[in-house]
């Protein structure tokens, strides 16, 4: 097995970026105007990435499936953004947010990477605040603060329950200015379907434009993948349709090592699943937990009664309610880490007492926030002896005002007011935190091939905390990649303009143009869905909330089994002349079906339980923890990064041992 | 529910397109619009016909990608959702749904349902932006207070999705509504007013070249809006641009 280089800088961790920036390699303002580069994705990462590339000089070819990179789904994140601005006074600090995210992610990423993201994240709410990103206020005018699950202070800021809109808008606005300079290239509607590799370095992508159906060459000195991550794996997700692992797959498959493909967040609050028909599955803000309780009912005749709609749930007294994570976690509550939300709700769900027809939901209930904002407003409003109904009124209209968008989608969606009545919410997937293996650099072990935002693997270990994913993709985009590159580009300011006429384009060019005339003329009988539903089934019940060694063992052989249906029974109308939303839909899914089956391997061979990762096999047997994850850092203190050798099953495990010097570790506790 | 739909289709920008009618049949009032959209597309598929090809990406109301213009109405007869949030339950069993594109000369059909919406990209980078560069070095966030109400309604123009809905809806195809969103973000915020002037010109410039049409102040774009954007949005832009012309350089 050979060693990863992480190229982590040495010296004392609070120096570790600062000086790193001192020495490395720049470019000079003259010579980055020969240097192209290629940003794929313009989300959250991506955008801010080919925005700041484009100031500093460098030309930019950035592309987007969508028509507009504002429909990047960075857009639908809602809660918040963290910084350790410590506005708040209670206590944060740059090493605060470091520690929690650190252990939030079960001691499983790497520590240079997480402090260089704790120190950058203040840096990003000046940035958007410049740009005119209309943060949420408090009426003296200074910014307000959340908290969020994970964490002991207040350190997110939002805009609203649109934070990830307003912070792609703000990225968009960066990038529109770039665009109408001229110094980005923006290619809407365009889908990277391989990158190009010239002596061992990435040069270049083939992309096809998905209007016209043309396939394309394009070269640079660098590419940059920012694609997003691979939930949709799963089918159902609280990802965008559209979302996939295409760029990220096919780097892979090129040399660039995926890493940690088992670490998968699925989020404890999203609207549960109506039918056979769902399409995807739409989140509730984290913050919602703030000020929601979560119960299901104590008795088994209540649940029942429930179900069959002969009670309501308001109809439950507080003696009747089971709020099972106050109960299992005193110290964080409803505040739990998401992980650890989602398998609450999944053991009192899989013990009979989900509250729907399903069985597959539990409540989040404000009506305690709502009285005591209530009694708030009306003491500040001067009201003496309010009545019930109108303490209801004034905390409905703080509800309002704090959650309006989300409660307007839930009511929408379910047909239900959650003013009124406790929402319905149960887990969902909604985050990869593993990606494509990168070095402090952000560099993949492909030379000169970038991978950044959720993509990557590198901040969030085994579980990612709320709001940090913005942070995530913003800080790669902004502060660290502009950097980090400039050193790679120092050696290229001689090279010239890479030529697209050469037999490395030829070739890579053949191979999509194979794979599409493939699907064109296959003669299969099943849709492109029918697959990607199967695959997303085997996921879910064998690679899901909860995994042990037969199933992810069943899920291999089963996943490989639709893979190889799939290449025979595939059918694709339409023509490849032309827009074809199944022919995009065809390449996606092949490529989560051998994601899939590398996903449920490496949750083969990690044989411990953390974070978002759980094996049935490995939990505490007595003590006040028995029951929780059982971590094992003797063993499994590593990364694994897989290396490409055709089939799935036969990817080559290679370990970067994670060094804790600067946090000590520990069982996480939230109780 | 069994439906009768009605639904545009145009092989490409140059074809003439024509409407087509399809059957769908046991639609539950929990599915959403393009859930049902998908039953009709497996339906084509399996039949070996072409799926209509319509745009939408994060179905949870925000991305701006959905653009349906059903039974007469931008995001149909829901309010205050896109399409993707528009749910069968506000259909009837036995009901006939007419389904077009948005319609409007700066929204050419690419496809079926799909239109080009590049014309709003070009708005945005004619001034939709502040001018400041990525350096690290800005201000502290705090130390420019800004009142809440103005925060406030920056993030209710800011709310936009762009998905054209009040293109679509304007008898003139106006664009006031989009552009007088993102003007009045940076007018009401302190960040903004250094490119004030240069920013409203120069997008409503653009908005004129890409051949929208001008506000006679029907109100349907505000009524239409998935987001609710308010038509004041349009009043402020207008002052603006007085503003503007009234500023010498």
């Amino acid at each position: 097995m050979s060693v990863l280089d992480s190229k982590v800088p040495k010296g004392p961790i609070k120096d570790k970026w600062t000086t790193y920036k001192d020495k490395i390699d720049l470019v000079n303002p003259a010579n980055k105007r020969h240097i192209d580069i290629i940003v794929v994705g313009t989300g959250l990462a991506g955008g801010s990435a080919a925005a700041t590339l484009a100031e500093l000089g460098y030309n930019v070819k950035a592309f987007a499936y969508q028509d507009s990179p504002r429909r990047a789904h960075s857009i639908a994140a809602q809660g918040g953004i963290n910084a350790a601005k410590n506005y708040m006074g209670d206590g944060d600090s740059t090493y605060r947010l470091f520690y929690d995210t650190v252990k939030g992610g079960d001691y499983r990423s790497r520590e240079a990477n997480v402090y260089r993201l704790a120190e950058v994240s203040a840096n990003i709410i000046d940035q958007c605040v410049a740009q005119g990103v209309p943060f949420a206020r408090d009426y003296g005018g200074l910014l307000d603060n959340r908290s969020f699950g994970g964490v002991l202070v207040s350190r997110t800021f939002y805009a609203k329950g649109q934070t990830g809109q307003q912070l792609l808008l703000g990225a968009y606005s960066a990038l529109n200015r770039q665009i109408a300079r001229g110094k980005i290239e923006m290619f809407n509607r365009h889908e990277m379907l391989d990158v190009v590799k010239v002596d061992g370095k990435a040069r270049g992508i083939i992309a096809r434009n998905l209007i016209t159906g043309e396939i394309e060459r394009h070269s640079a000195h660098a590419v940059v993948v920012a694609s997003g991550g691979y939930g949709n794996v799963y089918f159902l997700s609280t990802n965008a349709m559209g979302s996939n692992a295409t760029a990220a797959w096919k780097i892979h498959k090129k040399g660039a090592f995926f890493a940690n493909p088992c670490y998968t967040q699925i989020h404890p609050t999203c609207i549960p699943r109506s039918g056979d028909y769902q399409s995807k599955l739409t989140l509730m803000s984290e913050s919602l937990r703030n000020d929601g309780r979560i119960w299901v009912p104590k008795n088994m005749d209540d649940v029942m009664a429930i179900r069959e709609g002969r009670k309501k749930p308001i109809e439950l007294s507080e003696e009747e309610r089971d709020y099972y994570l106050e109960r299992r976690y005193p110290a964080f509550g409803n505040l739990v880490p998401r992980d650890v939300a989602s398998r609450a709700a999944k053991e009192r769900c899989d013990a009979g007492y989900g509250v729907n027809a399903t069985g597959e939901a539990v409540y989040l209930d404000f009506a305690s926030a709502i009285e005591r904002y209530g009694k708030e407003q009306a003491k500040i409003q001067g009201v003496s002896g309010a009545s019930k109904e109108k303490i209801t009124q004034l905390g409905e209209a703080v509800m309002e005002a704090k959650y309006g968008n989300l409660f307007q989608m839930y009511e929408k969606i379910v047909d239900e007011n959650p003013y009124k009545t406790p929402m319905m919410i149960y887990p969902a997937t909604h985050y990869t935190m593993g990606g494509v293996w990168v070095d402090y650099n952000l560099m993949t072990t492909v030379p000169g091939l970038y991978c950044i935002g959720e993509a990557n693997f590198s901040d969030h270990g085994a579980n990612r905390l709320g709001a940090s994913a913005l942070m995530q993709g913003l800080a790669d985009g902004y502060f660290v990649l502009p950097y980090t590159i400039g050193d790679y580009l120092a050696d290229d300011i001689r090279t010239g303009s890479i030529s697209t006429e050469t037999k490395e384009f030829d070739e890579a060019e053949k191979e999509v143009k194979d794979r599409i005339d493939f699907f064109m003329s296959n003669s299969g009988t099943k849709s492109v869905d029918h697959f990607h539903k199967r695959l997303g089934k085997v996921m879910w019940d064998k690679v899901g909330m909860a995994r042990n060694e037969k199933e992810l063992k069943e899920a291999m052989a089963e996943i490989k089994a639709i893979r190889e249906e799939f290449w025979k029974e595939v059918k694709v109308p339409g023509s490849a002349n032309e827009m074809n939303l199944e022919l995009e839909k065809a390449g996606r899914v092949a490529d989560f079906l051998e994601l899939g089956e590398l996903f449920a391997k490496d949750a083969l061979i990690r044989e411990e339980s953390c974070g978002g990762h759980f094996r049935e096999e490995s939990v505490e047997l007595e003590g006040e923890q028995k029951g929780e994850a059982k971590r094992n850092d003797t063993d499994y203190a590593f990364v694994s990064a897989w290396e490409y050798k055709g089939e799935p099953a036969d990817a080559v495990l290679h370990k970067e041992q994670l060094e804790f010097k600067d946090i000590e570790l520990k069982q996480r506790s939230y109780k | 529910m069994n439906l009768t739909l009605k639904i545009w289709r145009q092989k490409g920008p140059r074809d003439k397109g024509k409407m087509v009618e399809y059957k769908v049949s046991d639609i539950s009032e929990h599915m959403s619009f393009l859930e049902m959209m998908d039953v009709l597309n497996e339906q084509l598929v399996n039949s070996g016909e072409e799926p209509v090809a319509f745009d939408h990406d994060c179905r949870e109301g925000i991305c701006g990608m959905c653009s349906m213009y059903i039974n007469g109405e931008a995001h149909g007869p829901d309010r205050g959702v896109a399409t993707c949030q528009l749910h069968m339950r506000m259909f009837n069993d036995g009901d006939t749904i007419t389904i077009e594109p948005f319609r409007a000369k700066a929204f050419p059909v690419i496809k079926d349902l799909v239109v080009d919406r590049t014309s709003f990209e070009r708005i945005q980078q004619a001034g939709g932006y502040i001018s400041v560069n990525t350096s690290g070095n800005t201000q502290d966030a705090n130390a420019l207070p800004i009142s809440k109400h103005a925060a406030d309604e920056a993030m209710d123009a800011a709310a936009c999705i762009g998905c054209g809905a009040c293109v679509a809806s304007c008898k003139n195809s106006s664009a006031m509504l989009f552009v007088g969103a993102k003007v009045s973000q940076y007018a009401l915020l302190p960040q903004g007013q250094v490119e004030a002037a240069d920013r409203v010109k120069n997008m409503v410039t653009q908005m004129d070249l890409e051949g929208f049409g001008n506000c006679t102040n029907t109100g349907a774009c505000e009524v239409e809006c998935p987001k609710g954007i308010s038509l004041e949005n349009i009043a402020r832009m207008n002052r603006e641009l007085v503003k503007a012309s009234l500023v010498k350089f």
